[in-house]
């Protein structure tokens, strides 16, 4: 992926190749501005890569399609709808019984219940992420891109919502790609952790995290996946 | 008392005029209580009413048409990046140019009457709802337009259920800067173009006789209703379901 951009071609990812099985959660994980969120834009198909392809189930991506959503880093949710008027946004196609029903049943489990008929504006961070998973999650896609999705949010709420994010993909089993800087979030949440180098990025190392969910986060295995990428990004886990 | 604070400074502000025109021999500036007489006198002939309709009705028309052709060409401009390149240049020309600057060529095409005086205020209020229009379509955040592609929105629902609420709180304001436009135009058109209207009025009352009470009469006059237009405009942008913008976060 090279980008042009005053004459000048900057080389943002470079022989980057990855395959990445149907219900797997995958965490993109690298230092900021290294590519990641690039090529998570290309894998989604906002972006078109200048060399190379990503095909998905054997078709080649040539734009964004509704089987694959993005969860922007920028809040996305859209602040002149309401909580009910945004989840239901890509539901156009069913009818209107089915589509409140949806609109409902994610309501619920996002728990924004109460909040149906409120704005954006009106909702704190936490519950505007959630909602935007919500969002996501109702037009029933195969694939969810996130791009570092609670990277807005206090430490406590980003537990919380990453504890909920498992659940949700434990439920409804979707491919989850996920980028991310945070190594403890990276190890956390994956199933394998592709550890990015600074730009032009490229695939360093990937880590399979063999721990089953719940994942005891002071477990020595656990502690043990987390300094070997330390060690691989070139940081002695000591301040 | 806070709110009573305004008014108390105004009836001052009078009171001193009266004295201050009272006491000087040279007739320089009606007095206030004059002023009052000469909208009675106004009133009294039925001018008043006619003449204020006269002027709302050239710029509803001419505030109307304008907001209604540039804010979809505006919107289609500022979207259409090839578009705004081929237009931008003939539209920066065209701007600075004062309405006022077209009156020989609005009596030459429409003559002198309403036309002219519409096709005045439409010029006055076209450019910057044009402009407007383009910036808010470039303003808007990316991210709301590729969620909406995301979506597998056609172009047809992209404008309509994406672009056009992301820009309306913006237009929503450019519409009331607009619209004071279109009410000092209409002033200025009227004293050339058509013989009645508010600004019709105070060329009329210095020509036809040095009535000077009536000529401050007609400002007033203006400047209360260009009060009303902006209240009803603001409560416009206040109304709940338009109030959202996105520099919230």
């Amino acid at each position: 992926m090279v980008f042009t951009r005053d004459g000048k071609s900057t080389s943002v990812l470079n022989d980057i190749s990855l395959t990445v099985s149907e219900g797997e959660f995958v965490c993109l994980l690298g230092p900021s501005g290294c590519g990641k969120s690039t090529l998570l834009s290309t894998m989604a198909g906002f972006l078109s890569p200048s060399s190379g392809e990503i095909t998905i189930d054997g078709e080649a991506v040539h734009g964004p399609d509704p089987r694959r959503i993005f969860v922007f880093q920028e809040r996305g949710v859209f602040p002149w709808l309401t909580v009910e008027g945004n989840i239901a946004f890509g539901l156009f196609h069913l009818p209107a019984a089915e589509r409140h029903q949806r609109v409902a049943h994610y309501i619920k489990m996002v728990g924004l219940e109460g909040f149906e008929k409120a704005y954006p504006p009106a909702l704190s961070g936490g519950m505007k992420q959630r909602l935007e998973v919500a969002r996501a999650l109702a037009v029933n896609p195969d694939m969810l891109f996130l791009d570092e999705p609670f990277g807005a949010l206090d430490s406590i709420t980003r537990l919380v919502m990453r504890g909920e994010l498992l659940r949700i993909w434990e439920a409804e089993r979707k491919t989850i790609i996920f980028v991310t800087h945070d190594i403890d979030e990276a190890v956390q949440l994956a199933d394998r952790v592709v550890v990015m180098s600074a730009r032009p990025a490229t695939i360093q190392q990937i880590v399979n995290i063999d721990i089953p969910h719940p994942r005891d986060i002071s477990s020595a295995r656990y502690l043990e996946l987390r300094d070997g990428i330390f060690q691989q990004i070139g940081l002695a886990h000591k301040i | 008392m806070v709110r009573l604070r305004p008014i108390a400074l105004i009836a001052v502000l009078l009171l001193l005029w009266q004295l201050a025109v009272t006491r000087n021999p040279i007739h320089i500036l009606p007095t206030p209580w004059g002023v009052v007489l000469g909208i009675g006198d106004l009133l009294q002939h039925g001018l008043l009413f006619k003449y204020v309709v006269a002027s709302l009705f050239r710029v509803t028309w001419g505030f109307a048409l304008a907001v209604v052709v540039a804010v979809p060409l505006g919107l289609i401009i500022g979207w259409n990046r090839r578009a705004e390149m081929a237009l931008n240049p003939l539209i920066q020309i065209l701007r600075p140019i004062s309405p006022l600057a077209w009156i020989p060529l609005a009596i030459l095409w429409f003559g002198v009457g309403d036309l002219a005086a519409i096709f005045l205020i439409f010029l006055g209020c076209f450019f910057p709802m044009l402009l407007t229009a383009m910036n808010a379509v470039r303003g808007i955040p990316a991210v709301y337009i590729n969620a909406g592609r995301n979506f597998g929105l056609s172009s047809a629902a992209l404008v309509s259920r994406v672009l056009f609420p992301a820009v309306i709180p913006q237009l929503i304001i450019g519409m009331r800067i607009t619209l004071g436009v279109g009410w000092l135009v209409v002033v200025a058109a009227e004293m050339i173009a058509v013989s009645s209207g508010l600004g019709f009025l105070i060329v009329d009352a210095r020509n036809a006789g040095n009535r000077y009470d009536l000529v401050v009469a007609g400002m007033i006059i203006i400047g209360l209703i260009g009060l009303l237009l902006d209240i009803g405009m603001r409560s416009l942008q206040q109304m709940k379901s338009l109030r959202w913008s996105y520099s919230e976060d």
